[in-house]
């Protein structure tokens, strides 16, 4: 086993632990402030809202506004498929991304440049942009208004490859040479020396992946057609009378908001040690 | 054998109930959000009650763009809803598409009676072609003007709304001389308030071809000279802090409500939620401000949206949707439907029933939106029927914010945006060239 | 390059084909399709489509606005990138410095990530509002300059530079951090023994062996910012006021979906993925010479 990465590098301080104590509350308040007001909103009522000077601190109308947002979304059956985008969309994605990391750093087969470009290729280019010909599909593959379509379009990026990749390039070449050497197998090498070494990428990978899946809106709302399919981002939009004839109710949509990222939220708190633990391995 | 038989038998009669109470499902695409979503589910709700073969599943799919585009994305998915509530910029892009299924044609093809006579003359004007509707009018409103009668008080005006954009002027620098308010008025949808819906009240061309309605090769004609002169006067009211710019769609509305400005233009639709969200002030309406002679006052246009309904459906289901459409045509749900949203009635029946409950004394706000709509129209005023007119709304409103961010002056600006927009209308016409 | 290999034939396709079957069918596949859709004018309804050959093309390419939208997606994703790096790195270097409640400090600033960008520009759409905004009311107090995103174009573009990056700063910090705390601490205290300063330090150690994070981290923030960072501009500006925020991804979606151009903006969509691909090619042949692993 490698040794695990150091939990705090002991490093002089150059100017005291007061002033990083200071520098950091500040980073947090400043990091924290959006959150705080949005909290804020929700416990309002509309006149509270739009006031000026702007009131910032809570009021009590929490209760209710919590409530009626609960009610008029339909929360339930949006946190769950929310959930299962999230989850469905995340473990696919690490499931075979981990795969063609491995192949791709492991192997040396022909047409492994092809693969490589085509598979990188696909960065971060939005569903937003090819939204129309990837809705077409969907549609010709029947998967309209399902979860197949809401979360496999999600897997074609090569982010967490690319990750993947990444992190198998720094595992020194010795320790594949003396599993070899051992008379250990590919696949054997993957899951039982890579898979171990992995954990704390994969669990990043997760925390990502989940809030991506969370948090996407235009493509759940071009394909999905019936409400019992809907996710709760957009649940969060219907709450916003869009068509700016009616005067928006801010506070419910900020109590909606709330409880719309409380999951992932609570996924990175959870996850935050190995979210940030070891993304990177240490070198020998 | 006898065993075979029975079991056949009982699994007839279980499906049998099922089958008998499996009512045909309508798709029905909406934009309403909010509280006007709920009401619409409560239409729906209403019209599922009353008959047991239909039942119609109301969907909000998000703003009106979002709703035409993925109407247009199912439909070519060969599974399109069967009613979709298109907004009345995109009712040239629906007559145009050879998607729809005519409103008239249906319910005379379903055999449904409505009587179209009874739906007022600017909403069929617009929604009109050749003297038959084509899509069912569902939620109009008009651009009318609100005012805060606190602060008029305290500037020492009269309660009433300025009915000239002259007072408009006058009233503001009242306002803000004697600090009631810090601005004197800004307007909502500034596309549709100043410009769409301006032009035809005093009875000015918007674009050639009679708005589009006579010909696919039309020409914007907001750069003439009464829109300089309209524009202009914002522009000129912008730099003096009488007019302050405050976004699009209803993004200004907070200026109002929390007493910034004492004026706003924005849609009648927006009365209920007024009623709900503004305490702090006595709140009243007025028509929208006109210049007086030599332009003619003449009336406002229809916005909102109807109800197309799409082909491509199972034959039987369209008896449904026939019966949804004369559902809410029907006096008693366009009264409902009126009075809890704030939407115009748009059947004389029920304008007259409402007028005999006093709903109109006891909310004359509504009776402004209404009163804007009375008469006939002429060409200049009967509506708009321009393509991609999205685009164009677009455009224009991009360079509304030029001018009055000062970037540009009131002519160039307009120029613009009509150049701009004959290109979209050019795009437009050969892109459905038959 | 990797000088340990498995020699197994089919096996490596066998493990890339769960991956490319997805990029085939959801990325290739509506590409082509893209390609396609950018050689006709097609009706709204799709049911006539006259061939144009390259003229969405040339047509975008005389255009002034779409050249606008190109300046800002350069402003917009550099703007994204220096600050979530920047104060991502700074935050990072912070919480690992030798003090009590460290994971206290970094659960505090890691967790905006987990919301969704058309909440968080919601927020700041909020925060930056003329009429009832905090910051517009409390910058009142210090100039008299009107904070007014609605009319000026520098201030939207700034609103959704600083929301997005917000969203975007905890995901930096958590790679920083990982990065960081990765560093043997048998490698910084030989180094100072050695009479290193702590800005020396970070310069030829640190920064050196956080090299593949920082070359992840920008490839990541650039791409995000250059292509995906759509749903904070779409739920705030729409790409006003007059065009200041408009994007190249936000113009492609406003011209297809709401315009219902789709031949103009497919043709958007074939560049954007043009100027991806090179821009990872580049960055794969000249950065990651630089980095260390």
């Amino acid at each position: 086993m490698l040794p695990v990465a150091a939990e705090r590098p002991r490093k002089p301080i150059p100017c005291g632990a007061l002033v990083v104590h200071a520098l950091l509350l500040l980073c947090v308040a400043v990091i924290a402030f959006p959150l705080y007001y949005a909290l804020v909103i929700s416990t309002q009522t509309v006149q509270e809202v739009i006031a000026r000077p702007p009131v910032l601190v809570p009021s009590g109308h929490a209760l209710e506004n919590y409530a009626e947002a609960w009610s008029r979304a339909k929360m339930p059956r949006l946190l769950w498929n929310s959930a299962i985008v999230a989850v469905a969309s995340a473990t696919g994605k690490i499931v075979i991304s981990m795969l063609s990391a491995f192949a791709i750093v492991y192997f040396n087969f022909r047409g492994r440049a092809v693969v490589f470009w085509m598979i990188f290729v696909t960065l971060m280019l939005p569903v937003e942009v090819r939204i129309m010909s990837t809705y077409e599909v969907i549609g010709d593959l029947g998967w309209l208004n399902s979860y197949a379509g809401l979360t496999v379009p999600l897997m074609a990026s090569a982010t967490a490859t690319f990750l993947f990749r990444q992190f198998y390039m720094t595992i020194p070449d010795e320790l594949c040479e003396a599993a070899q050497l051992d008379g250990v197998g590919p696949l054997r090498f993957l899951f039982s020396f890579l898979l171990p070494l992995s954990w704390a990428n994969i669990a990043a990978l997760f925390v990502v992946l989940f809030i991506f899946g969370w948090n996407q809106y235009l493509w759940p709302l071009m394909i999905t057609n019936s409400e019992a399919m809907r996710v709760v981002v957009i649940g969060l939009q219907d709450l916003i009378p869009r068509t700016g004839t009616h005067v928006p109710e801010w506070n419910v949509m900020m109590a909606a908001a709330m409880m719309a990222l409380l999951p992932p939220v609570a996924v990175i708190l959870v996850m935050q040690r190995w979210f940030v633990k070891g993304l990177v391995e240490s070198e020998k | 054998m006898a065993i075979i038989c029975a079991a056949l038998v009982a699994v007839a009669l279980w499906l049998l109930p099922a089958a008998a109470g499996a009512k045909t499902e309508i798709q029905f695409w909406h934009a309403m959000g909010g509280q006007l979503g709920e009401t619409v589910g409560e239409l729906v709700r209403q019209f599922n009650a009353s008959q047991s073969e239909y039942e119609v599943k109301a969907l909000n799919k998000g703003t009106y763009p979002e709703v035409l585009t993925g109407a247009i994305a199912a439909y070519r998915q060969k599974n399109p809803p069967h009613i979709v509530q298109v907004f009345d910029v995109g009712t040239q892009t629906m007559l145009m598409s050879g998607a729809i299924y005519p409103v008239y044609q249906l319910m005379k093809e379903q055999e449904v009676a409505v009587n179209w006579g009874d739906f007022i003359k600017p909403v069929t004007g617009y929604y009109s072609k050749d003297g038959n509707l084509y899509s069912m009018p569902f939620n109009s409103s008009s651009p009318i003007f609100y005012y805060n009668k606190d602060a008029f008080k305290k500037a020492g005006l009269p309660d009433k709304a300025p009915a000239t954009w002259k007072e408009v002027g006058e009233a503001s620098k009242k306002l803000m001389a004697s600090g009631a308010t810090k601005c004197g008025f800004t307007t909502s949808w500034p596309s549709w308030t100043m410009l769409e819906n301006t032009f035809p009240w005093h009875d000015q061309p918007f674009a050639t071809n009679q708005n589009g309605y006579t010909g696919l090769d039309t020409k914007l004609l907001i750069n003439g000279e009464f829109g300089q002169k309209h524009i202009g006067q914002l522009a000129a009211w912008q730099k003096e802090g009488v007019y302050s710019y405050g976004g699009r769609m209803g993004q200004p509305d907070p200026k109002f409500i929390n007493g910034e400005c004492a004026m706003l233009v924005q849609s009648s639709a927006v009365i209920g939620g007024f009623k709900k969200s503004i305490t702090k002030f006595q709140w009243g309406t007025g028509q929208l401000p006109h210049w007086g002679a030599p332009y003619k006052k003449q009336n406002a246009i229809v916005g909102g949206g109807t109800l197309w309904v799409m082909k491509g459906q199972k034959g039987p289901d369209y008896k449904g949707v026939a019966q949804f459409m004369k559902f809410i045509s029907e006096p008693h749900q366009q009264m409902w439907w009126s009075v809890t949203t704030g939407y115009v009635p748009i059947t004389q029946t029920a304008i007259k029933n409402l007028e005999a409950g006093y709903h109109f004394k006891k909310n004359p706000e509504q009776w402004t939106a209404l009163s804007q709509l009375s008469g006939t129209p002429t060409p200049n005023s009967r509506g708009h029927r321009l393509g991609n007119f999205v685009q164009i709304r677009e455009a224009i409103e991009t360079e509304l914010e030029n001018v009055f961010a000062g970037k540009k002056s009131a002519k160039e600006g307009l120029d613009a945006a009509v150049a701009k927009g004959n290109e979209i209308l050019k795009e437009f016409a050969a892109s459905v060239k038959q | 390059m990797k000088r340990a290999v498995f020699k197994n034939p089919i096996l490596p396709y066998l493990l890339v084909l769960p991956q490319l079957a997805v990029t085939v069918v959801f990325f290739f596949w509506p590409a082509f399709e893209s390609l396609r859709l950018s050689l006709f004018r097609t009706s709204p309804f799709g049911d006539r489509t006259f061939f144009v050959g390259l003229e969405n093309f040339s047509k975008l390419l005389v255009d002034p606005d779409y050249y606008r939208s190109i300046l800002n997606t350069f402003v917009f994703a550099g703007g994204v990138t220096a600050l979530g790096l920047g104060a991502g790195l700074f935050v990072a270097a912070l919480a690992t410095q030798n003090i009590r409640g460290l994971s206290a400090y970094r659960t505090a600033v890691l967790w905006p990530y987990g919301i969704a960008p058309p909440v968080a520009g919601i927020i700041f759409l909020f925060m930056f509002h003329p009429s009832y905004g905090v910051l517009p009311y409390w910058l009142s107090f210090v100039t008299a300059y009107d904070f007014n995103w609605l009319l000026r174009g520098w201030i939207a573009m700034a609103l959704v530079i600083i929301a997005t990056a917000w969203t975007h700063v905890g995901y930096n910090i958590a790679f920083f951090l990982a990065g960081l705390l990765a560093i043997p601490a048998s490698v910084l205290e030989a180094a100072s023994v050695d009479g290193a300063g702590s800005i020396r330090r970070f310069r030829s150690i640190v920064f050196p062996l956080l090299s593949p994070i920082t070359f992840y981290l920008l490839v990541v923030n650039l791409l995000f910012s250059f292509f995906g960072a759509f749903g904070v501009i779409h739920a705030v500006t729409q790409g006003g006021p007059g065009g200041a925020t408009e994007i190249m991804v936000f113009k492609v979606y406003k011209d297809g979906f709401i315009g219902l151009n789709l031949g103009s903006s497919a043709a958007q969509s074939v560049i954007l993925m043009i100027v991806v691909i090179t821009l990872t090619a580049l960055q794969f042949k000249f950065v990651e010479k630089k980095v260390t692993y």
